[in-house]
Protein backbone atom coordinates (compact mmCIF):
# COMPACT_ATOMS: atom_id res chain seq x y z
CA UNK A 1 0.00 0.00 0.00
CA UNK A 2 1.61 3.21 -1.13
CA UNK A 3 -0.28 5.53 1.13
CA UNK A 4 -2.05 4.98 4.37
CA UNK A 5 -5.77 4.87 3.82
CA UNK A 6 -8.22 5.77 6.50
CA UNK A 7 -11.62 5.62 4.92
CA UNK A 8 -14.40 3.90 6.85
CA UNK A 9 -16.32 2.04 4.17
CA UNK A 10 -19.78 1.99 5.73
CA UNK A 11 -19.68 5.71 6.44
CA UNK A 12 -18.30 6.47 2.98
CA UNK A 13 -20.99 4.42 1.25
CA UNK A 14 -23.70 5.94 3.43
CA UNK A 15 -22.46 9.40 2.50
CA UNK A 16 -22.37 8.60 -1.21
CA UNK A 17 -25.81 6.94 -1.25
CA UNK A 18 -27.35 9.77 0.75
CA UNK A 19 -26.96 11.85 -2.39
CA UNK A 20 -28.22 9.19 -4.81
CA UNK A 21 -31.64 10.70 -5.54
CA UNK A 22 -33.09 8.35 -8.20
CA UNK A 23 -29.80 6.69 -9.13
CA UNK A 24 -30.05 2.99 -9.98
CA UNK A 25 -27.53 1.10 -7.84
CA UNK A 26 -26.00 -2.29 -8.70
CA UNK A 27 -23.82 -3.93 -6.06
CA UNK A 28 -21.15 -6.60 -6.45
CA UNK A 29 -21.08 -9.71 -4.33
CA UNK A 30 -19.58 -9.67 -0.87
CA UNK A 31 -19.07 -6.72 1.37
CA UNK A 32 -20.13 -4.00 -1.10
CA UNK A 33 -23.58 -5.59 -1.23
CA UNK A 34 -23.69 -5.60 2.57
CA UNK A 35 -22.38 -2.02 2.71
CA UNK A 36 -25.18 -0.78 0.45
CA UNK A 37 -27.87 -2.84 2.16
CA UNK A 38 -26.67 -1.54 5.53
CA UNK A 39 -27.49 1.99 4.44
CA UNK A 40 -31.10 0.82 4.11
CA UNK A 41 -32.82 -1.18 1.40
CA UNK A 42 -33.99 0.78 -1.60
CA UNK A 43 -36.32 -0.17 -4.48
CA UNK A 44 -33.69 1.01 -6.97
CA UNK A 45 -30.96 -1.29 -5.59
CA UNK A 46 -30.02 -4.52 -7.35
CA UNK A 47 -27.74 -6.71 -5.26
CA UNK A 48 -25.52 -9.39 -6.75
CA UNK A 49 -24.51 -12.16 -4.40
CA UNK A 50 -22.81 -14.31 -6.99
CA UNK A 51 -21.89 -14.35 -10.69
CA UNK A 52 -18.59 -12.84 -9.60
CA UNK A 53 -17.26 -10.32 -12.09
CA UNK A 54 -20.69 -9.34 -13.39
CA UNK A 55 -21.49 -6.19 -11.39
CA UNK A 56 -20.05 -3.79 -13.95
CA UNK A 57 -21.70 -5.52 -16.91
CA UNK A 58 -25.11 -5.51 -15.20
CA UNK A 59 -24.60 -1.79 -14.61
CA UNK A 60 -23.62 -1.31 -18.25
CA UNK A 61 -26.73 -3.08 -19.55
CA UNK A 62 -28.91 -1.03 -17.24
CA UNK A 63 -27.19 2.21 -18.24
CA UNK A 64 -27.68 1.42 -21.95
CA UNK A 65 -31.35 0.53 -21.43
CA UNK A 66 -32.04 3.57 -19.23
CA UNK A 67 -29.90 6.33 -20.72
CA UNK A 68 -31.75 9.06 -18.84
CA UNK A 69 -31.12 7.52 -15.43
CA UNK A 70 -27.87 7.54 -13.50
CA UNK A 71 -26.46 4.12 -12.71
CA UNK A 72 -23.92 3.47 -9.96
CA UNK A 73 -22.08 0.17 -9.62
CA UNK A 74 -20.63 -0.44 -6.16
CA UNK A 75 -18.24 -3.36 -6.03
CA UNK A 76 -14.98 -4.56 -4.49
CA UNK A 77 -11.48 -5.02 -5.81
CA UNK A 78 -11.76 -8.82 -6.00
CA UNK A 79 -15.00 -8.69 -7.95
CA UNK A 80 -13.66 -5.97 -10.24
CA UNK A 81 -10.45 -7.91 -10.91
CA UNK A 82 -12.47 -10.94 -12.02
CA UNK A 83 -14.17 -8.85 -14.68
CA UNK A 84 -11.43 -6.43 -15.73
CA UNK A 85 -12.36 -6.85 -19.39
CA UNK A 86 -15.69 -5.22 -18.58
CA UNK A 87 -13.85 -1.92 -18.10
CA UNK A 88 -12.73 -2.15 -21.74
CA UNK A 89 -16.28 -2.99 -22.83
CA UNK A 90 -17.72 -0.06 -20.85
CA UNK A 91 -15.11 2.29 -22.30
CA UNK A 92 -15.95 1.14 -25.81
CA UNK A 93 -19.67 1.82 -25.28
CA UNK A 94 -18.99 5.05 -23.41
CA UNK A 95 -22.30 5.52 -21.55
CA UNK A 96 -22.28 8.92 -19.85
CA UNK A 97 -24.71 7.80 -17.14
CA UNK A 98 -22.64 5.03 -15.57
CA UNK A 99 -20.35 5.38 -12.57
CA UNK A 100 -18.27 2.62 -11.04
CA UNK A 101 -17.23 2.72 -7.42
CA UNK A 102 -14.72 0.12 -6.30
CA UNK A 103 -14.21 -0.29 -2.58
CA UNK A 104 -10.63 -1.45 -2.72
CA UNK A 105 -9.37 -2.95 0.52
CA UNK A 106 -6.72 -4.98 -1.31
CA UNK A 107 -8.18 -8.20 0.07
CA UNK A 108 -10.81 -10.85 -0.58
CA UNK A 109 -12.98 -9.98 2.38
CA UNK A 110 -15.40 -12.92 2.21
CA UNK A 111 -12.87 -15.72 2.11
CA UNK A 112 -10.39 -14.94 4.86
CA UNK A 113 -8.83 -11.63 3.86
CA UNK A 114 -6.36 -13.05 1.35
CA UNK A 115 -4.51 -10.34 -0.56
CA UNK A 116 -5.70 -9.29 -4.02
CA UNK A 117 -3.59 -7.98 -6.87
CA UNK A 118 -4.22 -4.38 -5.85
CA UNK A 119 -2.17 -5.05 -2.71
CA UNK A 120 0.80 -5.48 -5.05
CA UNK A 121 0.11 -2.19 -6.78
CA UNK A 122 -2.29 -3.10 -9.57
CA UNK A 123 -4.00 0.23 -10.14
CA UNK A 124 -7.69 -0.16 -11.01
CA UNK A 125 -8.23 3.55 -11.56
CA UNK A 126 -5.22 3.59 -13.87
CA UNK A 127 -6.55 0.62 -15.82
CA UNK A 128 -9.91 2.36 -16.26
CA UNK A 129 -8.15 5.50 -17.49
CA UNK A 130 -6.05 3.58 -19.98
CA UNK A 131 -9.18 1.80 -21.20
CA UNK A 132 -10.50 5.23 -22.05
CA UNK A 133 -12.63 6.33 -19.10
CA UNK A 134 -12.68 10.14 -19.19
CA UNK A 135 -12.25 10.23 -15.42
CA UNK A 136 -11.00 7.73 -12.89
CA UNK A 137 -9.54 8.57 -9.51
CA UNK A 138 -8.50 6.83 -6.32
CA UNK A 139 -9.87 8.45 -3.19
CA UNK A 140 -8.15 8.02 0.17
CA UNK A 141 -9.97 10.08 2.74
CA UNK A 142 -8.81 10.68 6.24
CA UNK A 143 -11.48 9.86 8.77
CA UNK A 144 -11.57 10.31 12.48
CA UNK A 145 -11.34 6.63 13.36
CA UNK A 146 -8.94 4.59 15.39
CA UNK A 147 -8.68 1.92 12.68
CA UNK A 148 -7.49 2.19 9.14
CA UNK A 149 -9.74 1.52 6.25
CA UNK A 150 -8.89 1.07 2.65
CA UNK A 151 -8.98 3.37 -0.26
CA UNK A 152 -12.04 3.77 -2.35
CA UNK A 153 -11.56 3.87 -6.05
CA UNK A 154 -14.20 6.08 -7.46
CA UNK A 155 -14.27 5.77 -11.20
CA UNK A 156 -16.59 8.34 -12.65
CA UNK A 157 -17.97 8.42 -16.11
CA UNK B 1 -33.81 -17.28 -51.09
CA UNK B 2 -33.07 -15.16 -48.05
CA UNK B 3 -30.14 -16.45 -46.03
CA UNK B 4 -30.56 -17.82 -42.51
CA UNK B 5 -28.73 -14.90 -40.81
CA UNK B 6 -31.14 -12.45 -42.44
CA UNK B 7 -34.11 -14.54 -41.34
CA UNK B 8 -32.79 -14.81 -37.77
CA UNK B 9 -32.24 -11.05 -37.76
CA UNK B 10 -35.90 -10.52 -38.71
CA UNK B 11 -36.95 -12.76 -35.82
CA UNK B 12 -34.80 -10.78 -33.39
CA UNK B 13 -36.58 -7.66 -34.62
CA UNK B 14 -40.01 -9.26 -34.28
CA UNK B 15 -39.26 -10.08 -30.65
CA UNK B 16 -38.16 -6.52 -29.89
CA UNK B 17 -34.56 -7.45 -29.20
CA UNK B 18 -32.47 -4.34 -28.87
CA UNK B 19 -29.31 -5.40 -27.08
CA UNK B 20 -27.07 -7.73 -29.03
CA UNK B 21 -23.98 -8.73 -27.06
CA UNK B 22 -21.45 -10.80 -28.93
CA UNK B 23 -18.01 -12.28 -29.26
CA UNK B 24 -17.55 -12.69 -33.01
CA UNK B 25 -17.47 -15.97 -34.87
CA UNK B 26 -17.11 -16.44 -38.61
CA UNK B 27 -20.51 -18.13 -38.66
CA UNK B 28 -22.10 -15.11 -36.98
CA UNK B 29 -20.43 -12.46 -39.15
CA UNK B 30 -23.46 -11.68 -41.31
CA UNK B 31 -25.89 -11.58 -38.37
CA UNK B 32 -23.55 -9.26 -36.44
CA UNK B 33 -23.27 -6.96 -39.48
CA UNK B 34 -27.05 -6.76 -39.74
CA UNK B 35 -27.38 -5.91 -36.05
CA UNK B 36 -24.64 -3.27 -36.32
CA UNK B 37 -26.41 -1.67 -39.25
CA UNK B 38 -29.78 -1.51 -37.45
CA UNK B 39 -30.51 1.90 -35.94
CA UNK B 40 -32.81 0.41 -33.34
CA UNK B 41 -30.29 -2.12 -32.03
CA UNK B 42 -27.51 -1.72 -29.50
CA UNK B 43 -24.70 -4.11 -30.41
CA UNK B 44 -21.92 -4.60 -27.87
CA UNK B 45 -18.71 -6.48 -28.55
CA UNK B 46 -17.45 -8.29 -25.45
CA UNK B 47 -13.99 -9.21 -24.23
CA UNK B 48 -15.42 -12.49 -22.91
CA UNK B 49 -18.83 -14.07 -23.37
CA UNK B 50 -19.89 -13.95 -19.72
CA UNK B 51 -20.01 -10.16 -19.94
CA UNK B 52 -23.02 -10.59 -22.18
CA UNK B 53 -24.99 -12.34 -19.45
CA UNK B 54 -24.48 -9.36 -17.15
CA UNK B 55 -25.30 -6.83 -19.86
CA UNK B 56 -28.51 -8.62 -20.83
CA UNK B 57 -29.50 -8.93 -17.17
CA UNK B 58 -28.99 -5.19 -16.76
CA UNK B 59 -30.89 -4.44 -19.94
CA UNK B 60 -33.79 -6.60 -18.73
CA UNK B 61 -33.78 -4.74 -15.40
CA UNK B 62 -33.99 -1.60 -17.50
CA UNK B 63 -37.00 -2.95 -19.39
CA UNK B 64 -35.35 -4.12 -22.61
CA UNK B 65 -34.64 -7.40 -24.36
CA UNK B 66 -31.41 -8.75 -25.73
CA UNK B 67 -29.60 -11.72 -27.18
CA UNK B 68 -26.10 -13.12 -26.72
CA UNK B 69 -24.24 -14.35 -29.81
CA UNK B 70 -21.14 -16.50 -29.42
CA UNK B 71 -19.16 -19.48 -30.62
CA UNK B 72 -19.43 -22.78 -28.71
CA UNK B 73 -16.01 -22.24 -27.14
CA UNK B 74 -17.46 -19.23 -25.35
CA UNK B 75 -20.15 -21.26 -23.62
CA UNK B 76 -17.55 -22.55 -21.19
CA UNK B 77 -16.75 -18.98 -20.21
CA UNK B 78 -20.37 -18.38 -19.21
CA UNK B 79 -21.13 -21.15 -16.74
CA UNK B 80 -20.92 -19.35 -13.40
CA UNK B 81 -22.45 -16.18 -14.84
CA UNK B 82 -25.50 -18.22 -15.89
CA UNK B 83 -26.45 -18.33 -12.22
CA UNK B 84 -27.39 -14.65 -12.55
CA UNK B 85 -30.14 -15.42 -15.06
CA UNK B 86 -31.25 -18.54 -13.20
CA UNK B 87 -31.41 -17.15 -9.67
CA UNK B 88 -33.16 -13.96 -10.76
CA UNK B 89 -35.47 -15.60 -13.31
CA UNK B 90 -34.25 -13.38 -16.13
CA UNK B 91 -34.82 -14.45 -19.73
CA UNK B 92 -31.59 -15.16 -21.59
CA UNK B 93 -31.55 -15.85 -25.31
CA UNK B 94 -28.30 -17.26 -26.67
CA UNK B 95 -27.39 -18.05 -30.26
CA UNK B 96 -24.33 -20.29 -30.45
CA UNK B 97 -22.41 -21.24 -33.58
CA UNK B 98 -20.81 -24.64 -33.16
CA UNK B 99 -17.19 -25.64 -33.54
CA UNK B 100 -15.62 -28.96 -32.64
CA UNK B 101 -18.82 -30.79 -33.35
CA UNK B 102 -18.89 -32.02 -36.96
CA UNK B 103 -15.86 -32.51 -39.18
CA UNK B 104 -13.74 -30.10 -37.14
CA UNK B 105 -10.18 -29.54 -38.30
CA UNK B 106 -8.90 -27.78 -35.16
CA UNK B 107 -8.38 -30.23 -32.29
CA UNK B 108 -8.51 -27.42 -29.73
CA UNK B 109 -12.17 -26.80 -30.59
CA UNK B 110 -13.29 -30.38 -30.04
CA UNK B 111 -13.31 -30.69 -26.22
CA UNK B 112 -15.69 -27.74 -25.71
CA UNK B 113 -17.65 -28.42 -28.89
CA UNK B 114 -18.44 -31.97 -27.76
CA UNK B 115 -19.88 -30.84 -24.42
CA UNK B 116 -21.51 -27.52 -25.33
CA UNK B 117 -25.11 -28.72 -25.32
CA UNK B 118 -24.75 -30.99 -22.29
CA UNK B 119 -22.96 -28.26 -20.34
CA UNK B 120 -25.72 -25.77 -21.04
CA UNK B 121 -28.37 -28.31 -20.05
CA UNK B 122 -26.55 -29.08 -16.81
CA UNK B 123 -26.58 -25.36 -16.08
CA UNK B 124 -30.36 -25.31 -16.52
CA UNK B 125 -30.47 -23.90 -20.03
CA UNK B 126 -33.01 -25.17 -22.58
CA UNK B 127 -31.12 -26.21 -25.71
CA UNK B 128 -32.28 -26.37 -29.32
CA UNK B 129 -30.02 -27.77 -31.98
CA UNK B 130 -30.33 -26.60 -35.58
CA UNK B 131 -28.76 -28.67 -38.33
CA UNK B 132 -30.50 -27.18 -41.38
CA UNK B 133 -30.51 -23.53 -42.47
CA UNK B 134 -34.25 -23.47 -43.08
CA UNK B 135 -34.86 -24.49 -39.46
CA UNK B 136 -32.78 -21.65 -37.99
CA UNK B 137 -35.30 -18.80 -37.94
CA UNK B 138 -38.29 -20.94 -36.82
CA UNK B 139 -36.15 -22.31 -34.00
CA UNK B 140 -35.13 -18.81 -32.92
CA UNK B 141 -38.81 -17.88 -32.87
CA UNK B 142 -39.77 -20.89 -30.75
CA UNK B 143 -36.81 -20.32 -28.43
CA UNK B 144 -37.53 -16.61 -28.02
CA UNK B 145 -41.14 -17.35 -27.05
CA UNK B 146 -40.10 -19.80 -24.37
CA UNK B 147 -37.33 -17.50 -23.23
CA UNK B 148 -39.30 -14.30 -22.84
CA UNK B 149 -42.64 -15.80 -21.84
CA UNK B 150 -41.11 -18.21 -19.37
CA UNK B 151 -38.29 -16.09 -17.99
CA UNK B 152 -35.85 -18.84 -18.91
CA UNK B 153 -32.39 -19.27 -20.38
CA UNK B 154 -32.54 -20.77 -23.86
CA UNK B 155 -29.72 -21.55 -26.28
CA UNK B 156 -29.93 -22.23 -30.00
CA UNK B 157 -26.96 -24.22 -31.24
CA UNK B 158 -26.28 -23.76 -34.95
CA UNK B 159 -24.55 -26.94 -36.08
CA UNK B 160 -21.48 -27.16 -38.30
CA UNK B 161 -23.71 -29.35 -40.46
CA UNK B 162 -25.47 -26.17 -41.59
CA UNK B 163 -22.61 -23.68 -41.15
CA UNK B 164 -20.12 -25.75 -43.06
CA UNK B 165 -16.79 -26.89 -41.71
CA UNK B 166 -13.84 -24.56 -41.85
CA UNK B 167 -10.81 -26.14 -43.52
CA UNK B 168 -7.24 -25.02 -43.91
CA UNK B 169 -6.57 -24.11 -47.51
CA UNK B 170 -3.47 -23.01 -49.39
Amino acid sequence: MEEENKLPRRAAIAQILAERQDTLVVTGLGSPTYDCAAVGDHPLNFYLWGAMGSAVTVGLGLALAQPKRRVLVVTGDGEMLMGLGALATVAMKGPNNLSILVIDNEHYGETGMQQTHTSAGVDLAGIALRCGFPQSVTVRQQADRSYTWPRVQLSLY
Amino acid sequence: MTSWPDLIFEKLREFGIRHVAYVPDAGLARLIELCQAADDMEPTVLTTEEEGIGILAGAWLGGERGALLMQSSGVGNCINALSLAKVCGFPLLMIVTMRGEWGEMNPWQIPMGQITGKTLQLAGVIVYEVTKPEAAAPTVEAAARICFNGGLAVAILLSQRMLGTKLFKD
